[in-house]
């Protein structure tokens, strides 16, 4: 392939990129431009289309329409293995290692040549690697960095990294950010996605930021630009919606009642790091948090499918341990997941459906008490307005419908706790709002609500209170009255002078490197000794 | 992050036995066994000898290359039910063609079979991969009807084999403890399976049965892969498929109990059902011992009824404790 680049000329430039899977519209009209030897950013909140955009470029979502041209030829890539050839390779947070296969098998599998990989292996600080070992048996973090070192090794022209640097020790992801800072300059060029406003300021140049599946602008990165990017994230800001600041008495009996739920330090794998927080009878508290910021996790460890790595779990003051959901169930904490699929029984009846978590209290196996159970499932889809004419099958019902099904159930029983995790993830706004309603009215009748919700606008809808959650531990709690979009936003981008950074929460879960390891690591990278790119 | 280990660059050889003995180790393992299961077998019935090996090389034959033909698709993260119906097929097909033909045409039909074997598992695998119905009602629904099939080729058990096929397999070579059925064995895995395993598609096949996503990130073309690894299946069902007219010198057209055993022997020999793990030896190695605890607990006099329940309870013994080594050494 002859190229003839100038400075001006793009390395990869989409435009025009759309994709809907069936109703939704995840990305409306995309573009991105890449020049050579730069670093770009590529910012959205949660559901904006990074992910489907990064899909795309690396062929493993095919677009509706765009176009997609790399040094300045059309491309339509079909697979990884295509966009691969044609120059484009990327690095995922989960690595693309066969866990059953060596590494130096691996590394066959792409074709990659070892002296390149070995060398770079080396600049990002592993020394002694046994290429004999299963991927298996190899640290997580260090297989990160064997994908990453193996992408570069093949020389891409465009190295896409997504959340590559998400709960990676602080010393590694040191070297990653430096190794990425070196690119710079070069003929080839870096896609940088993270939710680190740090990583984005020390090592990208320009920063292209989508929302709602549009592409709304192309940023400079240099001081300050955090706040420009955060409003393009933000767009037009919507007016406020009436406040509705809970009434002096509740907050009084908040204070003074022990707490439903009370976390203290909880912690599992990687991603949740000493989180504490507590939960009152009577309130909606909001859980904010970018994606992959443990917030997965903890939810799973208060639902009792998962139990922690460290920390208590006090349900009314006492401590408690779960082994399985239904332990969690008998302490009164009820889970409403994101996806149906994982709550209902896509083929069965509403009413079964509904009566499905209290069987068991209801007969204790021996006979059901129909009557009762009519009774408690037709109250409940009365009290949630579910529109049951095609209630033979759950699945034939709307998105909204099944989801207030999964509500419902534990309506039918009484709710103590109930834990919603983005429970209005893809519901048309009517019932997204009945669902607001119907979190509201839990909390006036004393039940307590924890909501995980990826719109930051639930948040004031619905919630009293809401915390923020970042690199696995609590970053900051607010009353929702002084909770504007922005300002949790940039809570969740942890822009806070007072929040602890990122590297040092990573550096503090792995317990490596001293501290100051970490203050030179930001020396380094915010380093201004490389050129700027292009220019 | 702690360095992991050292660099086996210039490993002394003893290491480099080491950790292939550690690869290998469910393999060697049940070798072991088999040793013992030997010895055992000569203290219960001391005439047990030249006859009996050779006996039981020609038994297992066809069986082996059934698991072997089930490991490659179980590796590759699927299934394939229809191996017996395969073998039933391929067998009836070169023995009704063979049948008082020279053997210039016999070496015509062989080779006409191994392609039609390859067909076989290239429909299967494609039927898999395009209309995504599970690889296993597929394959179930593909037993049925190349057991069709063979059945309207021979209704009835007949046919012939050509000599040279025969000799191939039934008899001694050189010494007489050295079955040819064993040779052929080996030479007909080594022939097949080591360059696949050697060359990107081995890799690839493994890719996909261990992490189907990390296998396409990777640039693997999965879709290819597992039609070639279901083709791979049918070409060894049609080997094995010839080694029963081999050795019975007829062909059957009613599938025997070969595709549940080779389900068998590929979980006893180390192959992972969830895909990814194994090789194709361990199976081999399950086989000769399945067969051979049956021929110990007809010389026990057990009730032969008794010997089968017998044979599942083992079966799931071994694997149970297979999976509790893996999991002690998963924890470590």
């Amino acid at each position: 392939m002859t190229l003839t680049t100038t400075t001006t000329d793009l390395l990869l430039e989409a435009t025009g990129v759309s994709k809907t899977y069936g109703a939704v519209v995840a990305l409306k009209s995309a573009s991105l431009a890449v020049r050579p030897g730069e670093v770009h950013a590529l910012m959205g909140a949660n559901g904006a289309g990074k992910s489907t955009l990064v899909k795309i470029l690396t062929g493993a979502v095919r677009p509706d329409a765009g176009r997609i041209v790399v040094r300045g030829r059309e491309r339509t890539v079909h697979s990884p293995a295509d966009a691969r050839h044609g120059g484009i390779v990327s690095v995922y947070q989960e690595p693309a290692l066969i866990p059953d296969l060596d590494i130096r098998s691996n590394l066959r599998l792409t074709e990659t040549p070892l002296e390149p990989f070995r060398r770079w292996l080396g600049e990002l600080g592993i020394k002694d690697l046994d290429l004999s070992s299963m991927a298996r048996r190899v640290p997580l973090a260090s297989l990160r960095i064997i994908d990453l070192a193996r992408a570069l090794a093949i020389e891409p022209d465009v190295l896409m990294l997504d959340e590559m640097t998400a709960a990676l020790p602080a010393n590694l992801t040191e070297r990653v950010l430096e190794v990425i800072a070196r690119q710079r300059g070069g003929d080839s060029s870096v896609i940088f996605i993270s939710h680190r406003m740090i990583e984005i300021g020390a090592v990208c140049d320009r920063a292209t930021v989508l929302r709602e599946g549009e592409t709304v602008g192309v940023v400079d990165v240099t001081q300050g630009s955090e706040e420009r990017i955060v409003e393009l994230m933000l767009g037009q800001l919507a007016e406020r919606p009436p406040g509705r600041t809970p009434e002096a008495s509740v907050r009084a009996a908040r204070r003074a009642a022990v707490p439903r739920l009370t976390a203290r330090g909880l912690s599992s794998g990687t991603r949740l790091h000493d989180a504490s927080f507590e939960l009152y009878p009577g309130e909606v508290l909001g859980v904010v948090a970018l994606e992959g910021q443990g917030q997965d996790e903890l939810f799973d460890i208060l639902a009792g499918s998962e139990r922690p790595s460290g920390g208590d779990l006090l349900v009314d003051g006492t401590a408690v341990s779960f082994r399985h959901p239904a332990d969690a169930i008998r302490a009164g904490l009820v889970y409403v997941p994101a996806d149906r699929a994982e709550a209902l029984l896509m083929q069965r009846s509403v009413r079964e459906n509904i009566a499905l978590p209290f069987t068991a209290p209801l007969g204790r196996w021996g006979l059901l008490n129909l009557a009762s159970e009519r009774r408690k499932v037709d109250g409940a889809v009365a009290t949630l307005q579910i529109d049951a004419r095609a209630g033979r099958e759950v699945r034939r019902l709307s998105g909204g419908n099944q989801q207030k099904v999964t509500i419902a159930r534990w309506v039918a029983g009484g709710v103590r706790t109930m834990l919603c995790f983005d429970p209005t993830r893809g519901i048309d706004i009517g019932t997204k709002n009945q669902i607001y309603v119907l979190l509201r009215d839990l909390a006036e009748a004393g039940a307590a609500v924890l909501l995980y919700t990826s719109e930051l606008k639930e948040v004031q809808l619905a919630c009293d209170r809401a915390i923020v959650i970042f690199g696995g531990r609590v970053v900051a709690e607010t009353d929702v009255a002084d909770a504007d979009e922005a300002s949790l936003l940039r809570a969740a981008y942890n822009l806070r002078a007072d929040a602890p950074m990122p590297e040092l929460v990573a550096a503090e879960a792995v317990s490596t490197g001293p501290p100051a390891a970490v203050g030179g690591s930001q020396a380094t990278a915010v380093e201004p000794d490389q050129p700027e790119a292009g220019a | 992050m702690s360095a992991t280990t050292v660099r086996v660059e210039a490993a002394r050889p003893l290491e480099i036995l080491a950790s292939w003995a550690r690869k290998n180790a469910w393999t060697l393992g049940l070798l072991g066994i088999l040793v013992l299961l030997l010895v055992f077998t000569r203290l219960i019935q001391p005439r047990y000898g030249v006859a009996g090996i050779q006996g039981l090389a020609t038994s297992v034959l066809p069986l082996a290359l059934a698991a072997v033909a089930q490991a490659v698709v179980v590796i590759s993260g699927g299934i394939d039910l229809s191996v017996g119906s395969m073998m039933a097929l391929t067998s009836v097909v070169s023995a009704s063609l063979m049948d008082g033909q020279s053997n210039e045409f016999g070496v015509a039909v062989v080779l006409g079979v191994l392609v039609l074997g390859a067909v076989l598992g290239a429909i299967n695998g494609s039927l898999v991969v395009l209309t995504r119905v599970p690889d296993i009602v597929v394959t179930l629904a593909m037993s049925f009807v190349w057991a069709g099939c063979a059945l309207l080729v021979l209704p009835t058990p007949g046919g012939g084999s050509v000599k040279w096929l025969k000799d191939l397999v039934i008899g001694p070579l050189g010494n007489e403890w050295i079955p040819k059925a064993l040779i052929a064995l080996v030479l007909i895995v080594v022939l097949i399976w080591i360059p696949v395993r050697r060359s990107r598609l081995g890799l690839s096949i493994y890719a996909i049965g261990s992490n189907q996503l990390a296998a396409f990130r990777s640039g693997v073309p999965v879709g290819r892969t597992k039609r070639v690894a279901y083709m791979l299946t049918g070409l060894f069902s049609a080997v094995a498929g010839l080694s029963l007219t081999a050795s019975t010198g007829i062909g059957t057209p009613v599938p025997g109990p070969y595709t549940l055993m080779s389900v068998a022997a590929v979980v006893l020999g180390g192959v992972s059902l969830a895909g990814g793990r194994g090789g194709v030896f361990g199976p081999i190695v399950a086989v000769v011992l399945i067969q051979l605890m049956r021929t110990d607990m007809t010389f026990l006099n057990l009730n032969t009824n008794l010997a089968t329940v017998a044979q599942g309870i083992i079966l799931i013994g071994v694997v149970m404790i297979g999976t509790l080594i893996q999991i002690r050494r998963s924890r470590v």
